[in-house]
Order: C-alpha cells, then structure tokens, then sequence
C-alpha cells in the first residue's frame, strides 16, 4: 500500500520530470551484442551509426543520446529488466532494437507500463506489435515472407510441396505460414518434417525427403551454419534445386551461405524483403556508404535498424521534438517512405509494415553465386494479424 | 579457544550461532532500497539467482552431487508458475508453492536416478535429463510457448495490495523475503545431523552406511529439497518478471550457476550467494559499456581465482583469515 | 529401399568418426590423469581457425592446413599444460572444471575478437566436394575423406599403444598410476606427450569438421557437450571406448532421425542416459 503510493508518486515527479523541456531524447538501444547472436546485433548497430553519421544526430531542435544494452542472447528477462533499468534510471523516451523475439515480446509489456515508443528493429514474429500499442515494427514478419512465397508457389504452377523446417518458433511459424497460404490457395502438402535446432545432421532428413521424390521442399533453417549445411547435404542425397524447385525463406542464401554452397545453391528459390544486389540508386548507395564505412555488405539486420532510425527521425521531425509516446506513435502510423530495400510504410491499424516481397532465385552472375529477384509481390501486410480482425 | 568437542549436539549449536559478518550480510541487502532505489530490479534478480545458487550448493557443496541439469527444477518452477498465472489463478504465494511442489515432485522421481551414480556418469546423467526437459518444452510449444516464451502471464498484487510495478520495490522486497526465509531452513538443515551426515557421505559415501546413515536416502532427501528451493527460484522469476522462456530450463542456466556456485565456493552456503552477486553484478555491468568483452572478463576472473583462492572465493578467503589470525575459522568444517 | 539407407547410416558413421577424432584426446587424458580438461574443445577450434587462417589469408590448399592445424594446436596446449594445468593436477575436480572453463571462455572471447562471430565460409577443394555413387548409393566424397582420415588415426594410435614401449607405459599409466610410477614409469612426461598428443587431435578435428558443422566462436562450448557424451559412454581411458560410442552415436542419432524424426532431439541424450544407467563407467570403462 505504501509502496504503490510512493512509487506511483515518485513516477509522477520523474514522468514530470522527464517531459519538462530536455534538449536530449534518449533512445534505449537493446540488442544481443555479445553470444551467439552478435553478429546480426553488430550489423544493426552499424546501421543505426551510419544513419545518425549521414543525418546528424539533431532532430527538431532536440540532440539525439543513444544508450546501448546488451541482453547477451535469448533471455527474456534480462531484456525485460534492461527496458525498465533505461525508463526508470536513464529516463529514455524511447526503445528501440530487439533482435529476438522473446526479448521483444517481454520489453513489450515494458513499452507499455511505462508508455514509451518502441522500435523493433528485428524480431519478426506476428503477435509482437499486438503487446504494446506504442510498438512499431520496421523489420519484417515471417508469415508476410512465406504467407506470399506459398501463394506465389501455387500461381507459378507448384502443386505439391514437402516441407522441411527446424522445430522451433520461428521455423514452425514461417512453416505454418507458408501452408496456410499454399493450402488456401489450393496446393497439397505431401509430407513434412521436424529437424531439431541442436545438432543438426540433415543427411536422414533429406533422404525422407528424397524417398517422396516429391516436386518440390520447403525449407526453413535459422540462419548462420545451418543453411550451407542443408545445401550440402541436399547435393549429397542428390537433391539438385535446379530440378527439384526448393523454396525457402532469404536467410537460407545470404552472403555467407551462398559462399559456402557455391554451385551446389544455384536454382534455390527463396521469398525476402532485402537483398544488397536490389536494384535500385538509394540501395546502391547505401551499399557503398555501408561498405566504406564497415568494410562489408548490409544485411537485413541492417536495413531494419536503418528504417527504424528513419522512423524515428520522421516521426520526431512530425511532432517537433515531442518524444511522448502517444504523439510519435500518431505520427508513425500510416508513414510511407522509399528504403534502400524498397517502398514501405506503416499500417495505421496493426503499427506494422507493410512492404515488398521479393522472390529471388540463385544464380551465377559474372563468376559470382547471388540472389537475383525476378518476381515481386507489392504492399504485403502481416498475414497472421490480417486474419485475427476477420 | 580449543575446540574440544564435547558433544556434537554442542558443536552443532556453537557452528549454528549467527556471526556477526552473516548478520551484517543480510543487513547489507537491504541497502539497494536506499543507496540503489533504480537497481531494485537487478537486485531482485540477483536474490533469485542467489537462491538458485543456494539450492544448488545443498547438493555439491555439502552433497557431493555434481549437477550440470538443475536448471531442470528452475524451469519447472517457473513454467508451473507461469501457466498458473496465465489461466487465471495469478496469486503470487500460491502460485510459488505450486511451481515448488511440482519441482520437488519431479526432483524426488529423479533422486531416485540420482543417487545411485557418482562421478562423470552422475555429471553426465544429470546433464541429459536437463537437456532431454528442455527439448521437451521446446517440443511442447502449446503448452509452453516454445522459443517464443510463454505469453500473457499476468499477477495479481501480493496479499491483494503489493503490485508489481516497474521499479521493482515489490519484486525485490517479495524476493528478498523469501530468498531469507528458505536460507533459514538450508541453514538449519545444514546445522543439523542431517547435514553433518551429508558431509559425511560427500566424503566417504561407502563408509556412511556402516554409521547408520543411509546413504541413499540422504542423497534422495537432499537432492529433492533442493530441487524444491530451485523451483522456488525460478517461481519467483517467473513471477516478478511475468515472463517465462527457455532460458529457464536450458543449459547455460545451469552452467552459469554451477561457475557462479564454485567461484563463490562450495560448501560455504554464503559461496553461491556471494558468487551470484559478483557474477550477476559485473555481467550488468559489461552489458552497458563493453558486453563483447564480457565472456573474456569472466573467464579471466575464473582463472584467477582458481590459481589464487582456490576452493572459490570463500574458501580463499577462509584459508586467508585462518593462516592471519592462526586460529580455526568457524564455519566450513 | 535398403540402398538410401545406407547412405544415411554412412552419413552417421562418418559423424561418429568427425566425434571420434574431437573426443579421442580427452578421454585418454581424463582416464590418464583424471584432469577434467572443459577447454578441449577450445582447442579444437583452434584447430579449425588455423586452417581458416591459412586458407583464406594465406591461400593455402586445405589438405596442407590439416598437419599445422595439428602441430600448432599440440604447441599451444603444451604451452598451457606447462603454464597452468601443471598446477592443478591435484586440485578438486571444481577447480579444474572452473578453470578450464575459464580458458574456454576467454577463448570464445579472443576468437570472436580476431575473427567475429559470423561463420567462417570455407572452400573446399573440388576434389574433396560432391559425391560419388557406388551401387546406387551416394556418398559424400568429403565425408569419404573423413573417414578415411578417422580410421587411419585410429589405426596409428592402436598401434602404437599395442606394439611401442611408449604405448605400453600409458597403457600401465592409465591402468594404475601409482604402481606405474613405482616402476620408475615417467608418469608426467608421458601424459604432457599425450595430452598434446590428444588436444592435436582435437586441432585436427576441429579444422576437419569446419565443412561438415561450421566454425564461429561458440563451437568451444557447443561441440563440448557431444565430446563429453562421447567420453562418458565410451569409458574414461580408451580409444576402443571412443571409437565404440562416437560410432554408436552417430549411427543412432541419424538412424533415429530417418525413422522416427520426432524424436530428433531427444534420441541422443536418450541413448547416453540409458547407456549410462546400465554402465556407469562407460562400455569399455575401467573405474
């Protein structure tokens, strides 16, 4: 009882505190510098770094202060206590980051109790912007990824798929994805299977695959080492993309993965929102500033922290400096702008994003292995929470 | 003062007696209330993964069981907690009671595995069942949420008047209250026959037996409360952070601790208290300012303190004080 | 039907083998010396970012990285057995599992320093990619390779530990280490031989397995728990041991997989707690 009343008092002094005229906004940056997820974290910082280089670090009048924590890999509730940490003792307006999703799902409730404006910069689960109405998402969603490439599969002509995914959330959310929309469309699953996240020896798993001789796979592998892994297995078995249409989700060929494979990846088939070979002047732009300054390509870590920071700019730039919460997510709501991936924009309802898939092919271009997108589906919001307002 | 043992009931009384520094311990911890008002929540974590710690020493320290899985019966803890809460019975006491019965339930079922190996096999044992759990809650993803973590675990306030706020005066309180009360029962259990006993069997597990100390059933007994004090952990983590995910159950949880455990030192029941804090505090620290040199720092501090205080930092600075003062130092016998 | 079969389980087989070569090392010198080394696979990697380094900075052919990523990874543990072990060959087990993990930590640290976390991509050379069918069968070339590599070591080290005086004193040193110092065995030399010995082998598996499982900073501590499982069930001190559970190990978990996928991830850590029950000092266990 006394507690309540003097906790609620003293966040009363801060919240006045906070809002009364600072020339700083602090942005809480939580991201998974250090484990197994460190690269991909390093890969949106440097995003956010050379937006701020290129933009200066003034918007509207208001300086920009960056805080940066690390949740050290998949730990809910070290992210969790790190949101709070930031709002209670370094007084950010706003989160940003959040590379996973059960460390954005936690800080989500988080943004909030505390009412501060939330950028998820990565995680690409559904139900995430549902758990905090100032959340905003600038990455991707995994059923607005493979929900399209299931359609596009059957418009194409495929009728029968066998699916391959790790037995974990992501993997049996994109996979659940894709059937729903392949089914809805009219395809037929002919078989699947789960492969376990740790030790993975696809070898069995190809060769249940292959004994279907089904017309095409569907697979789904976290990135890192387990793409080139499967490639290689799949040349073993004698599984040739070329022949047998094998479909997956862009982590599947990214650059480390392509280089890996080599030729044993040409004709894989994947759905994505990023490529740095995307053919555009602001993408090949932003590729040379990021590789001069970073000495490598941009990834789609990268192009979801440089959109999130444009969000944030816009929608500071929108509401003259104010950072509370219910004025900038007002202001984020229904934005569109053009990314180095791509047309976006924010769906007013869901606080979402809406953009482009792209469906790109493996092939060889001047001597090199790379995704060359040849099909497209515009405007695609998230699926899974399209269907939840029905 | 000689310690001429005139009884072990009386030697038993004289170990049982507060000392000052444990007095000024516990006094200590109420500090963060004043000093650290904005740390309350790191505060309560560190009290939860210091009662994990404690669980765990009951079984290696004073045992002699070393466990690489007891992560298992913090996982247990919490995900009972949390599907409590997430179906509607959100109330905090009850609900740390149930995720502790459940953990005590399954601890017993497998004591009876437990007790009967030693060595890399009992290391080994105890790491399967900890990894075979977690797949299974990976596998069981609508019951638990899976990777996601579970979703929608929402607490009623303590005794219908403390609710958990976002400065974590609550959590921190209600942890440190029951981190306080189960060290009570670990202490007595420790200063006990009982406990004398389990020393005995950690040294000399053929020789128990023919005292009339069984050791099985000990080892049996032990092992479940602890893993009942570890549910209790992972309950309250579940609860003061109404989230519950993997990383409760898995193995880094279990590694961590048990390096958390042995840098503090074994078997000094204060050891895994004082290696949670320093573990957990300097781990907060690295995650502001450089977390890619977290893993280098910890492994430095590792290896330093083996060469230099061997048997953890307790157990160091027990040999410092004993070899200075040149007397015997009460405590670890 | 029998012939894709048998591709798989030879797909296990040459798994077992890759664990063979990682988990050798340590069993022999935790059945020598029972030092409980938790940095073995550290060392490992070692192995592995050697022949990274040589390969893609010096463009070295990869079957020429395989001796160095042995000798230096052999060097460097000798360093570290002269420095520190040395010290602690009679402290606690907790002593030694803390610090050895301490030196995987800082290992894990140093490599994601100097090299980053992303994998490392590694090309190998044609003649070691594809496969080749043999009465209808596919089998990776590669794994081919590896397994010829894993049953010629095993060979060597059979027989030079039934048929060299060498042999035959770690032999006595593992059975009885007391008596075999009495007998005026060098009981110290002949482990800091043989656990630069195995931590060499380790090197070599380390740089071996980079096609088959990848190499970033976390394989110090992810391979560890397969090398243990290896270790514990195949019984401290022996090779055959070894060789026993990595194959049991492999072939059952791709079996388990190609027919009962849901059990996956369950099959191996199954296997080792059941095997264990039965045998607690491990198949070919002495203690």
């Amino acid at each position: 009882m006394r507690y309540t009343l003097a906790a609620s008092a003293l966040a009363a002094l801060l919240g006045i505190g906070a809002a009364s005229a600072q020339d700083t906004i602090k942005i809480g940056v939580i991201l998974p510098y250090s484990g197994q997820f460190a690269d991909g974290a390093a890969q949106l910082d440097n995003a956010i770094k050379l937006y701020v280089k290129q933009h200066g670090d003034t918007v509207a009048g208001k300086k920009l202060e960056f805080i940066r924590k690390d949740t050290g890999g998949i730990a809910p509730d070290v992210a969790k206590r790190l949101a709070q940490e930031l709002i209670v003792r370094d007084k950010v307006d706003i989160l940003a980051g959040f590379l996973l999703t059960p460390n954005a799902l936690a800080a989500g409730d988080v943004s909030e109790q505390g009412k501060k404006l939330m950028v998820v910069m990565n995680a690409a689960t559904s139900i995430i912007t549902t758990k905090s109405p100032y959340m905003v998402r600038t990455s991707l969603t995994t059923p607005q990824l493979n929900g399209s490439l299931g359609t596009w599969a059957y418009k194409t002509g495929i009728r029968k798929v066998y699916t391959m995914v790790s037995d974990f959330g992501p993997g049996i959310d994109a996979e659940g994805a894709f059937i729903r929309a392949f089914k809805e469309a009219g395809g037929e699953i002919v078989g699947s299977v789960k492969m376990p996240v740790a030790n993975p020896d696809f070898s069995a798993f190809v060769q249940r695959a292959k004994d279907l001789n089904p017309e095409s796979i569907y697979i789904w592998v976290p990135g890192g080492a387990q793409p080139p892994a499967l490639g290689k297995a799949m040349a073993e078995r004698g599984i040739d993309p070329q022949k047998v249409k094998v479909l997956g989700q862009g982590e599947v060929t990214d650059d480390a993965a392509l280089k890996s494979m080599g030729d044993a990846a040409l004709g894989i088939i994947t759905a994505f929102h990023y490529d740095p070979t995307h053919d555009s002047a602001m993408n090949k732009k932003f590729v040379a500033d990021y590789n001069e300054a970073y000495g490598r390509n941009p990834d789609f870590f990268s192009i979801g922290g440089w959109d999130g920071m444009n969000a944030i700019y816009a929608a500071l730039k929108k509401t003259n400096g104010n950072a509370d919460a219910e004025a900038l997510i007002g202001a984020v709501k229904g934005m569109a702008w053009e990314s180095p991936r791509g047309p976006i924009s924010i769906d007013p309802e869901t606080r979402d994003i809406i953009q482009t898939v792209y469906i790109r092919r493996v092939e060889k271009v001047g001597g090199k292995v790379v995704n060359v997108e040849f099909d497209k589906i515009e405007n695609v919001k998230d699926p899974v929470k399209a269907a939840m307002k029905k | 003062m000689s310690v001429t043992a005139a009884s072990p009931h009386a030697y038993l009384e004289r170990q049982a007696r507060w000392t000052w520094i444990e007095v000024a311990f516990w006094a200590a911890a109420l500090l963060p209330f004043w000093l650290t008002p904005n740390y309350l929540v790191l505060a309560s974590q560190i009290a939860i993964t210091a009662l994990f710690a404690l669980s765990l020493d009951l079984i290696l320290g004073y045992a002699g069981i070393v466990s690489l899985g007891h992560a298992a019966f913090f996982g247990l803890g919490a995900y009972t907690a949390g599907l409590a809460a997430k179906h509607g019975w959100g109330e905090p006491i009850t609900g740390l009671m149930l995720g502790a019965l459940v953990a005590g339930i399954v601890g017993y079922a497998a004591s009876l595995i437990v007790s009967r190996f030693r060595h890399l096999a009992l290391i080994m044992i105890t790491l399967g069942m900890g990894l075979l759990l977690k797949e299974a809650a990976n596998s069981a993803s609508w019951l638990t949420g899976g990777a996601d973590g579970l979703q929608g675990v929402k607490m009623w306030p303590v005794f219908n008047t403390f609710r958990f706020d976002l400065y974590g005066y609550v959590a921190y309180t209600y942890s440190l209250i029951v981190l306080f009360l189960v060290f009570l029962v670990a202490r007595r259990i420790i200063h006990s026959p009982f406990g004398l006993s389990l020393r005995g069997i950690r040294e000399n597990p053929l020789r128990m037996p023919a005292v009339g100390a069984s050791s099985r059933a000990h080892l049996r007994k032990i092992y479940t409360i602890s893993a009942v004090m570890a549910g209790i952990a992972g309950a309250l983590l579940a609860q003061t952070t109404e989230t519950v995910s993997l990383a409760s159950i898995d193995f880094e949880r279990s590694a961590d601790v048990l390096v958390m455990l042995i840098l503090g030192g074994a078997g000094h029941l204060y050891g895994g208290l004082v290696g949670a804090i320093i573990f957990m505090v300097a781990r907060d620290q690295f995650s502001g300012n450089t977390p890619q040199f977290w893993y280098f720092w910890i492994g430095t501090l590792l290896v330093a303190v083996v060469m230099f205080l061997p048997n953890g930092i307790l157990g160091g600075l027990a040999k410092l004080v004993s070899t200075w003062r040149g007397s015997f130092w009460r405590g670890k016998s | 039907m029998i012939g894709p079969v048998i591709g798989v389980l030879f797909d296990g087989f040459a798994y077992g083998m890759l664990l063979f070569l990682l988990s050798v090392g340590l069993s022999v010198t935790l059945g020598m010396m029972n030092f409980v080394n938790l940095a073995h696979c550290a060392f490992a990697m070692l192995g592995g970012y050697v022949t990274v380094t040589l390969m893609n900075r010096f463009g070295w052919p990869f079957l020429a990285t395989l001796p160095f990523a042995f000798l230096v990874t052999a060097l460097v543990s000798i360093v570290f057995e002269r420095v520190l072990y040395r010290r602690l060959y009679r402290a606690s087990d907790l002593d030694q599992v803390l610090l050895t993990i301490g030196l995987a930590f800082v290992s894990v640290a140093v490599a994601a320093y100097v090299y980053g976390t992303i994998q490392q991509p590694v090309q190998m050379p044609s003649y070691l990619r594809g496969s080749v069918t043999v009465l209808g069968v596919g089998f990776g070339v590669y794994r081919l390779f590896l397994v010829a590599v894993a049953l010629a070591i095993t060979l060597l080290l059979v027989a030079a530990l039934e048929y060299t005086r060498f042999g035959a004193q770690v032999r006595a040193a593992v059975d009885n280490q007391r008596m075999a110092r009495g007998l005026g065995i060098n009981v110290d030399g002949a482990f800091a031989f043989t656990f630069a010995l195995g931590s060499g082998l380790a090197g070599l598996g380390g740089a071996l397995a980079i096609e088959i499982v990848g190499l970033d900073p976390s394989f110090a501590f992810t391979y560890l728990i397969y090398v243990l499982i290896v270790v514990s069930v195949g019984g401290l001190g022996s090779i055959a041991g070894s060789f026993a559970a990595a194959t049991l190990i492999g072939i059952s978990d791709v079996a388990g997989k190609y027919y009962i996928p849901e059990l996956g991830p369950f099959l191996i850590y199954l296997v080792m707690v059941v095997l264990l029950m039965w045998r607690p000092a491990g198949l070919f266990g002495r203690r």
